[in-house]
Parts: C-alpha cells; structure tokens; sequence
C-alpha cells in the first residue's frame, strides 16, 4: 500500500495529465455523438452573440460577392414568375390547376459563423427553433447546396456543413439520371468527390451534378457541382470522380432552409416498408 | 508577484478572445490556420507548479473549442503541450539550473534560445491536434503537410507577438 502512494506521488504529474486528458477525450467523443448538444447550446448562446457581433463588421467585406450572387439568384427566380410566361389562352379562360402542389418552404438566413479549415465544419444560422427551424432540415446556398441542420435553440441553428467528414448528399447526373452520393475528402473546399457511378457510363468534364430529392430533405434537380476529373480504376466497378462545388464555402453570407412538408409522410412510409419486409 | 495576478488572467481572456474571434477566421490556402493562443502555456513562468500547468491548459483549450464548436479537441492537444513543457525546459536548461522568477521569453534567455523552445512545442501541440482532429493514419503525409505548415506560421506569429512585448518593456 504504501509503495502503491509512493508509486503515485512520483508519477502525479503523469496520472493528472492522464486524468485530464481522458476528460478531454470523453468531450471530445461524447460531443461527436450529439449528447453534449445540451451543452454546446447553452454555451453557444454565448459565443455565438459575440460571432455575430464580429459578423456585423466583416459583412462590408464581401458585400461585393453577396450582391452579385443575391442578384444572380433574383434573376433566375424572376425568369420563373407567371408574368414572365406567355399566356395561350383568352383572358377569360379559368385553370384549376390541381397538379402543383406546394411541397417546400423557404426561410431566409444569416450567416454569423462558419469555417472551412478544419475537418468537420459547422455552420452557424441566426435563425432557430422560434422561426420554424427544425433538426434535419436542409440548407441552401445561392448556388447549390450548404448543409443539414444538426441543432437548434431559441435563435439559432448549427448546421452540419457540406465540408464535414460525414456529410453525404444524395445527387444524381444532369443528362443520365444514374444516382450517387456526393462527400467532402477534406482537402481542398472547393471540391468534393462523388461515389457509386457505375464504370459504364458515359462521363463528360464539366458534367453537371444535380440533388437527387431521394433524402427528402432537399428539392430534386438543384444544380450542386460540376465533374473536375474522372478516372476509371481497374478491377472496381465504380468510377473515382472528383467535382468541383458551385458554392463557394468560404464566401457564404445568405442562405435558404427548406422545410419539407411531407418529409414526415415519405420517412414514416419507408421505415414502415423496411419494418414489414426484411 | 501581485502584478501577476492581473496579467496572466488579462492575457488568457485576450488570447481566447482573439483565438476565437479573429484567428480562427483567418486561412492561408485553406490548409493552414495559425494557433496563437498557445503562447500562454509557453510564457508561464518556469517555477509553475506542474498540476497548474495542466489546470490551466485544460481551461485554456475549452475555451478555445467553446469558440469553435470542437469540444475536447483543443482541450486534448493543450493538455498534451503543457505536458511536454517541464522536459523541453529540461532539455534547455542552463549548466546552473533555472533561477526563480525567470519566464520563458527572450528577455531572459535570448532570441534562438526562445525559438527553438516554442517552435519544439509548437510543433508537438499541433502534431497532437491535427492528428485528433482527423482522428485516422489513412492521409498521414497530407495531415503532416498541413501540420508543418500551420507550426510555421503559428511560430512566426508567436515570435512576432514576443517581439512586440519585448520592446514594449524595453521602454518602461
């Protein structure tokens, strides 16, 4: 016994830093796996009202960028307007049109944080649960896609960016429809690699990466990427693709989450489906 | 001593705060982002009882991965430095053994001397931290990359910055 306290005594600085270390550890994993998002929350609140304050004052920065993209955008939506369209028809005639049916909602958000150099980034919303926000919505940016909403509180959401370890998004070719799912390799942020396109497909550089809609949690054929370099590997089925995002990581100052209403109806028929027939 | 009291936990908050706030968003070619909040592990006086330089490094890296929605990551590397710390000053100590009062900086021990000091520790903390963050050895030659060029520039932030005290305090 008492060469057992000796034995720690000599070694205190060892067994403490181990001690610590193993606290920093169980953070670190515990907070990889949601549950310390209790916590994360309540301390968010308090850094994320600095971020946003810093946020106001580096917003003159890429104002530049932000106009262009917004007006980019507004032009693309105004070119869908019905006033837009011809009309065939007399003034008198009445459509009924029961065949569009809403089925996603928009909300405008700010962006007050965001990173692109780490491995697992996240990306921070001054919008939360008291406007509608709710977890595993999707975020959009002016071009392509952003993320997936992980947490909310009152006023603000995290979101899960596309340039995460674990981020997949579900995206299919714009001229064959052949299905993958999109990753970030955690190089470089402005490209991205693209899995499960079988070898005999046709491949293009510059092809156009559309979303799938299959996640249900972003609308289909939102254009995402564009093919960088392709290569087939011998003996393996699938190509090795990389894409290039169109939307730039790094200057993100304006997005969209969406809301799918019948998000809830698809997932509870699937699952019900995979219950009953495996 | 009683000035102490006041400067180091003043020199915490601002290296937090500016950790969090303005380093944090700055990239160089999107690989390398400079870790200057270290600099208050390495400046702690010498004679630093041991269990406080652990205290105060698990602090230090919490509140950093407060700012950076990484909880436990920057904590874990910060312990690992503060570990590394008493063998390093070990490894450069003077034929007769370190003074009281004496602090890790240039003052006291000269420019190559601090250098090499910090950029061995430097090294060791961002090793520790590159390598947990991407939690693998799968890309172990581009996480090295990145871990040598962020160590660059964090050291030459850190010299800087020491080079800015050391004036001030050369005309009180």
């Amino acid at each position: 016994m008492r060469n057992l306290i000796r034995f720690i005594n000599t070694y205190s600085f060892f067994f403490l830093f181990l001690f610590f270390e193993v606290l920093a550890f169980y953070l670190l994993l515990s907070n990889n796996h949601f549950q310390q998002a209790a916590f994360l929350n309540a301390t968010n609140s308090v850094t994320a009202g600095l971020q946003k304050e810093y946020s106001k004052l580096t917003d003159y920065l890429n104002l530049r960028e932000v106009n262009q993209n917004l007006s980019l955008e507004n032009e693309r939506l105004r070119s869908k307007q019905q006033y837009s369209f011809h009309k065939l028809y007399g003034p008198n005639f009445l459509i009924n049109d029961t065949l569009y049916q809403r089925q996603y909602l928009y909300s405008k958000a700010k962006v007050i944080n965001n990173s692109i150099n780490k491995q697992n980034n996240y990306i921070t919303l001054n919008i939360g649960s008291l406007n509608g926000i709710q977890k595993g919505m999707g975020v959009l940016a002016p071009n392509g896609i952003a993320g997936v909403v992980k947490e909310v509180s009152k006023h603000y959401a995290a979101v899960v960016s596309l340039l995460h370890s674990n981020a997949k998004v579900s995206v299919k070719l714009s001229n064959s429809s052949y299905f993958g799912s999109m990753q970030w390799d955690g190089e470089d942020y402005l490209e991205g690699v693209l899995k499960d396109i079988p070898n005999h497909v046709e491949l293009h550089l510059g092809d156009t990466i559309l979303s799938s809609g299959y996640s249900a949690t972003f609308p289909a054929d939102i254009a995402v990427a564009t093919i960088s370099s392709f290569e087939k590997i011998p003996g393996e089925n699938f190509y090795k693709i990389k894409v290039k995002f169109l939307t730039d990581f790094k200057n993100l100052s304006y997005v969209h989450v969406v809301k799918n209403i019948r998000k809830t109806e698809q997932k509870e028929l699937e699952e019900k489906t995979e219950v009953e027939y495996d | 001593m009683i000035r102490s009291y006041i400067v180091y936990p003043l020199q915490f908050i601002f290296l937090v705060v500016l950790q969090g706030v303005v380093l944090n968003n700055v990239q160089f070619s999107s690989y390398i982002n400079p870790y200057l909040y270290i600099l208050f592990i390495l400046w702690l006086p010498i004679k630093t009882p041991k269990w406080l330089l652990l205290v105060l490094a698990f602090a230090l890296g919490i509140s950093v991965d407060v700012f950076s929605n990484t909880l436990g990551m920057h904590a874990s590397a910060t312990l690992f430095l503060a570990f590394c710390r008493p063998f390093v000053l070990q490894l450069f100590a003077p034929r007769d053994g370190y003074e009281p009062n004496q602090k890790p900086c240039i003052q006291d021990f000269g420019f190559a001397w601090f250098v090499a000091y910090a950029a061995i520790l430097t090294l060791l903390h961002h090793l520790f931290l590159f390598y947990v963050e991407v939690f693998r050895f799968s890309d172990f030659f581009s996480t090295l990359g990145r871990v040598t060029a962020s160590s660059f520039f964090s050291l030459v932030l850190i010299v800087i910055s020491q080079l800015f005290f050391y004036n001030a305090e050369e005309k009180r």
